[in-house]
């Protein structure tokens, strides 16, 4: 059953945006747009999120705070770069501090253009987030199986 | 054979009750606010997602904790409508607590530990409450068995009028509702990220989310019974209660812990005064 595309719970990380696309991000979940109505949850807890909503060019001091909160979030999960500096870096992209872009620090499965992204494209890529969230979740279920086949094989021929 | 059955039913429609319940409550908060809302479902389908998750275990024993708080909540449900011993279910309850708190404090986190804490607090907080609420409901019916209890034709509320608000209080307490929300809440993780549950995932907090369903079906039916004289009034009176729970929800903010102790304990004094009155009132008609 596919229980995670009705239930994306997520993570929001400001990594040295100029809360341009933060302001959008928690415009979603206002009444005007109320993404609560696909199950959205922010939650503030990498442990329980599916999605990192992840804004900004991220600098030297937060790329370690990046790295950890991927690794915390437990699988499948997926990530959206928002706005033009997560993309590249932006206008911010030849300040001495910013590594230009989160792709260059965590895996990125969705990028949402625009300065600042709109709350609709947002929506829009967390959509497009939810299918490939349902396709990770597949490939970890087949990945399961596949380990269990393999162990059961290799008991069986331990025991012949 | 009645009580068997009672607990087998509670153990198999609790769960589906209490999502039900919680779906209709998400529900309502949104249209509070002029949202549309999640569907009624959305909480089976969070459950459903949390056992399709990873589950990220940082000590093996907050697993077996919380295992424990689980199986305690549905055994204190089950003795309840079971018709059981009240006293009993309200210590196989707290029981319940006590289990989370330690799965908590087995995890290096300080965001889990100050949950754990403030988890406690609120156990002191209801914990006289609950038991003046059991004392009550035996004066008023001459026994401690549930069974008893409901089966008793006096109205208990009109008896124990304070001991019932008592209780209401606690019941905010106790439904993880503002303004006393404050060991674990989806609103404050700018504080305490998500406090008591934080370094719980996967299928461990479906269990988590499964054993609170269990509570609020047992906690229902513990307003119920001050209204057992009448079955409609009733279930009218639990979703009343229940409705006033969630504008409760949505018209306050969080409070800090030393006002939800105080206001634990003032609910309590609340209790005691009613039940002196209450037993003045006996002896005097004696």
């Amino acid at each position: 059953m596919a229980f995670l595309k009705r239930s994306p719970w997520i993570l929001h990380y400001d990594a040295s945006s100029c809360n341009g696309c933060d302001i959008e991000v928690l415009a979603c979940l206002t009444p005007l747009y109320d993404v609560e109505r696909f199950g959205i949850i922010n939650t503030g807890n990498p442990k329980h999120a599916d999605i990192l909503l992840i804004t900004g060019g991220i600098n030297e001091l937060n790329r370690a705070v990046v790295r950890n909160l991927y690794e915390q979030m437990p699988e499948p999960k997926v990530v959206i770069a928002i706005g033009a500096c997560a993309a590249t870096g932006g206008i911010f992209r030849e300040c001495y501090n910013i590594v230009g872009g989160i792709d260059k620090v965590i895996p990125v499965d969705v990028y949402v253009p625009g300065c600042p992204a709109r709350p609709e494209q947002i929506i829009d890529g967390v959509v497009a987030a939810l299918g490939i969230l349902e396709e990770k979740r597949e490939k970890m279920a087949g990945g399961a199986q596949m380990k269990e086949e393999a162990r059961h094989a290799e008991e069986a021929g331990e025991s012949t | 054979m009645n009580g068997i059955i009672g607990a087998v039913l509670f153990l198999i429609l609790a769960p589906i009750a209490g999502g039900l319940i919680a779906g209709i409550d998400r529900k309502l908060t949104a249209r509070m606010q002029g949202r549309v809302g999640p569907p009624l479902l959305q909480p089976f389908y969070d459950v459903g997602k949390l056992f399709e998750k990873e589950n990220v275990v940082v000590v093996t024993a907050q697993n077996f904790y919380v295992v424990a708080y689980l199986v305690f909540i549905a055994l204190s449900g089950a003795l309840f409508f079971a018709g059981g011993d009240l006293l009993l279910i309200v210590f196989a309850f707290t029981l319940a607590h006590v289990f989370l708190v330690l799965g908590a404090y087995a995890v290096h986190s300080p965001y889990s530990h100050i949950g754990a804490e403030r988890e406690l607090i609120q156990v002191m907080a209801y914990e006289p409450m609950i038991i003046l609420a059991a004392v009550g409901l035996y004066m008023v019916s001459g026994s401690f068995y549930v069974a008893d209890i409901a089966a008793t034709t006096a109205p208990a509320i009109l008896y124990l009028p304070g001991v019932f608000l008592g209780l209401a209080v606690i019941l905010t307490i106790k439904l993880r509702k503002s303004p006393f929300d404050i060991s674990t809440s989806h609103h404050a993780h700018q504080e305490i990220v998500k406090g008591i549950t934080t370094e719980f995932s996967g299928s461990t907090l479906g269990q988590i989310e499964i054993a609170h369903w269990y509570e609020n079906v047992f906690l229902l039916g513990l307003v119920y019974l001050f209204f057992a004289w009448n079955p409609v009034i009733g279930v009218v009176a639990v979703a009343v209660t229940y409705v006033a729970e969630v504008f409760i929800d949505n018209v306050t903010a969080r409070v800090r812990w030393q006002a939800a102790l105080k206001s634990g304990w003032l609910a309590a004094l609340l209790g005691i005064a009613n039940l002196a009155i209450l037993s003045y009132m006996m002896i005097g008609g004696a």
